[in-house]
């Protein structure tokens, strides 16, 4: 059985030098040449396994009654969420200034805006989310069974053909690597790679479901389910193409023109609504309840919550193609679910902020808690105003502008941010064995950081994109335009200013996590019982 | 009301229901957009890019312009003001993929073909500040140094063709020859690229002695939009727009 997990790694490996030799641009050899050293070091570190006591199957069951969890998993997703999460935003950072300053895009290929956007974008949805998602729904999925997570390798290579995955996407970008439809810009090979990480995903899910010790499945598990079946289907639909040639990276997609836009947003909205909405609504299922120690408010509204959402939510791509030459019908369609979509996200919201009754003095007592409400806050209204930019007469002001990017990054910082800081921070205690976090300050340090970065952020792009939406459609008394397409850049330069700045608080709210995340790795527990030391004690207890 | 706990215990049921939920809207949404005829309107002028264009194409698509530049103009007093007349579903017929854009950090470029000289473009691209103050747009300087492939482009082209962009087997053939004679002018392919591709134009887009990206892509900014003759545009039979 152990001898035959390294066929694939052959064939990964096989494949991997060929395309490094054959490699028609250099891109494709570099990405050929990472296959490679994938497979190569998988099979050392599977061979060392084999060779200790830890490549036998883990027995279900301890020796003290408990089931064996495997925290080692989520535990190496807890590191690079943090990890990615500090990249990802600093790049975003980056572009930001780009933005302010574009002598920042040093005039080079790989470094400017247009091939550095999609780093930054691929970075936090994918590599940051991505891994708060698959480390979260490894830790749930086992505590909600009473079952250890099915299978001894494929887990990793779950986890480490994501990472594989990622750096192929980020490394091809800045190559000039790309299809151009936006958070689905990797190519052909990268896609195919991602849907056998997909899959297998999708395979140990169901196989812990299968194994669980509890008569029902648990709330959580159902968003993350409908998270991973969807997210495969819109991702092979998505990026159906035609390869130029097998040893080369450039493919064309499959559809053209206007059935390649509507396919291409049915894709793309629904990214945000099961990538980073149903997702994390996994996350908001349990690591709430479990934080606040209180049952999810009303199990009914859960049933409605997640049918109504997964139902309504696939409809809205539209709504990102308003008075362009997609035909009407299909404009309508999308802005009525649009619009309908306010309602189960608003249940959604009720229910987590609800499970809070009767204990809402933690919300004072608990940085952690504090964290995950107001992730829900925002996701409130975030949810709100997005049905609001899809209603079509809004939209005709706020599309094309900055408007979209304050109202992207108030769910993506306020909502998908907050509620995986308050999951690592969960999480962090809990893979390391340690009796808490070391410091509850610091999380109400980064708490405090990122919620004005997010205020500066928001703000900011609401002012620049109502202003420049307005600019453009201004016409002065003689009936003539008023501004030239250059007036309105250059009256956006302080606002992107102004959002470089929050942006470079929520890197530093970011860094003070990471900081915290490694201070409890090491079993260090900052004493915090004395009302504000003057200096920080450090007591480095070894747990 | 249906009893929830049946699918809250069995998993393969909950994954069946969860496809068939999630798989309704973009059946109703997207199906019909490959078979109703009113989705793209019947007009003369539309033809698949020349090499050389669809070269450029795809470096448009390599360093991201899209990011900055949408390819779609609305059909706003202002926008059409502003950009021409507004983008038709026609004009993006041959886009693998499409390049409509979601953001104008930079203006719309649905129209751009033949608003600005060959000069201009050159310029602008590779120093934006020195012809527009006001312009955070980085230089590609770098485009005019970087030759031209044109080994491989008739693969290019057959990969277009099986997803359905009419490239004939002549223009298939004769595809490198049709890249190189759209540089110059005075070349003896011109009769040839022009019969395949009815208004291409040929010249050496950047003025510089080298066949660069900076050709190619200036190529194909200069046919954007420019297909569809307005002047005497009469969009044919029913149109749901």
């Amino acid at each position: 059985m152990n001898s035959l997990i390294f066929l694939p790694i052959l064939l990964t490996a096989f494949f991997g030098l060929f395309a490094a030799i054959m490699g028609e641009d250099p891109g494709m050899s570099v990405h050929g040449a990472f296959f490679l050293i994938a497979a190569v070091l998988a099979g050392y570190s599977v061979m060392r396994r084999n060779s200790s006591a830890s490549g036998v199957p883990v027995p279900e069951i301890n020796a003290e009654g408990k089931v064996n969890y495997n925290d080692d998993i989520v535990r190496a997703g807890v590191i690079a969420s943090t990890f990615w999460g500090v990249i990802g935003f600093t790049a975003g950072l980056a572009i930001a200034l780009q933005l302010a300053f574009p002598v920042l895009n040093f005039d080079l290929p790989w470094t400017n805006f247009g091939r550095l956007r999609p780093v930054h974008t691929s970075a936090v949805i994918f590599a940051f989310g991505g891994n708060v998602l698959i480390a979260t729904s490894f830790h749930v999925v086992q505590r909600t069974c009473r079952a250890r997570l099915a299978g001894l390798w494929s887990p990793w290579f779950i986890f480490w053909g994501y990472q594989l995955f990622i750096l192929l996407a980020a490394s091809g970008y800045v190559l000039g690597i790309t299809q151009s439809k936006e958070y689905a810009e990797p190519e052909w090979y990268t896609d195919i790679w991602l849907t056998l990480v997909w899959v297998t995903y999708l395979v140990v899910f169901l196989a812990t479901l299968k194994k669980r010790k509890e008569k029902h499945i648990y709330v959580a598990n159902w968003f993350y389910l409908a998270f991973i079946v969807t997210i495969a289907m819109l991702h092979v639909m998505n990026n159906l193409a035609v390869p130029v040639s097998f040893t080369g990276t450039k493919s064309y997609p499959m559809f053209a023109g206007v059935q390649d836009a509507l396919i291409q947003w049915w894709y793309g909205h629904n990214a945000v609504g099961f990538f980073l909405t149903a997702g994390f609504l996994g996350i908001m299922y349990y690591f709430i309840p479990k934080q606040i120690n209180r049952p999810v408010y009303s199990y009914r509204l859960s049933i409605v919550h997640f049918w109504s959402l997964i139902f309504l939510y696939i409809w809205a791509g539209p709504h990102h193609l308003y008075y362009t030459a997609l035909p009407e019908w299909a404009q309508t369609l999308g802005m009525t679910f649009s619009v309908m979509l306010w309602m189960p996200s608003w249940g959604g919201m009720i229910n987590g902020l609800m499970t809070l009754s009767g204990a809402w003095d933690k919300l004072r007592t608990d940085p952690i808690i504090r964290m995950l409400v107001v992730s829900v806050a925002f996701y409130g209204m975030s949810t709100f105003e997005g049905p609001l930019m899809a209603i079509k007469p809004v939209n005709a002001l706020s599309h094309y502008t900055d408007w979209t990017i304050g109202h992207v990054h108030s769910g993506a910082l306020g909502w998908v941010g907050f509620v995986s800081f308050g999951a690592i921070y969960f999480l962090a205690p809990v893979v390391w064995k340690r009796e808490r976090l070391y410091s509850l300050k610091l999380v109400s340090l980064h708490f405090w950081v990122a919620t004005i970065g997010i205020v500066l952020y928001i703000t900011s792009m609401w002012v620049s994109g109502i202003l420049q939406g307005l600019m453009w459609r201004a016409y002065d008394k003689l009936g003539f335009l008023e501004y030239s397409f250059a007036e309105t850049v250059a009256a956006m330069k302080p606002f992107y200013i102004i959002r470089a700045m929050g942006g470079g608080l929520f890197v530093l709210g970011a860094l003070i996590m990471a900081y915290n995340v490694w201070r409890t790795a090491r079993g260090d527990l900052r004493d915090e019982s004395s009302p504000e030391p003057a200096t920080p004690v450090n007591t480095s207890v070894k747990a | 009301m249906i009893d929830h706990s049946k699918i809250e215990k069995n998993s393969l049921l909950m994954v069946v229901l969860i496809l068939i939920v999630v798989s309704i809207g973009g059946l109703v949404e997207i199906v019909p957009l490959f078979f109703l005829e009113s989705t793209i309107e019947k007009v003369k002028g539309v033809r698949p890019y020349t090499p050389l264009e669809l070269t450029g194409r795809n470096i448009y698509i390599r360093e991201g312009c899209y990011n900055c530049h949408s390819q779609m103009i609305r059909p706003f007093r202002d926008e059409q003001e502003r950009y021409g007349n507004y983008s038709l579903a026609a004009e993006s017929m041959y886009d693998h993929p499409f390049q409509w854009g979601s953001k104008r950090t930079g203006p719309d470029l649905a129209r751009v073909g033949g608003k600005y000289s060959d000069e201009w473009q050159v310029s602008h691209l590779k120093d934006p500040r020195s012809v527009v103050p006001e312009s955070i747009m980085p230089g590609y300087a770098f485009l005019a140094e970087t030759e031209l492939n044109t080994d491989s482009i008739k693969n290019h082209l057959k990969a277009n063709v099986m997803i359905g962009v009419p490239y004939s087997d002549d223009m298939i053939t004769q595809a490198e020859t049709d890249m190189i004679a759209q540089l110059d002018a005075d070349s003896d392919g011109v009769d040839g690229l022009q019969e395949r591709y009815p208004g291409a134009t040929a010249r050496n887009y950047d003025g510089a002695e080298k066949r660069s990206e900076m050709d190619a892509l200036i190529a194909y900014l200069q046919v954007l939009g420019t297909m569809v003759d307005f002047s005497s545009f009469k969009a044919e039979g029913e149109n749901l727009r």
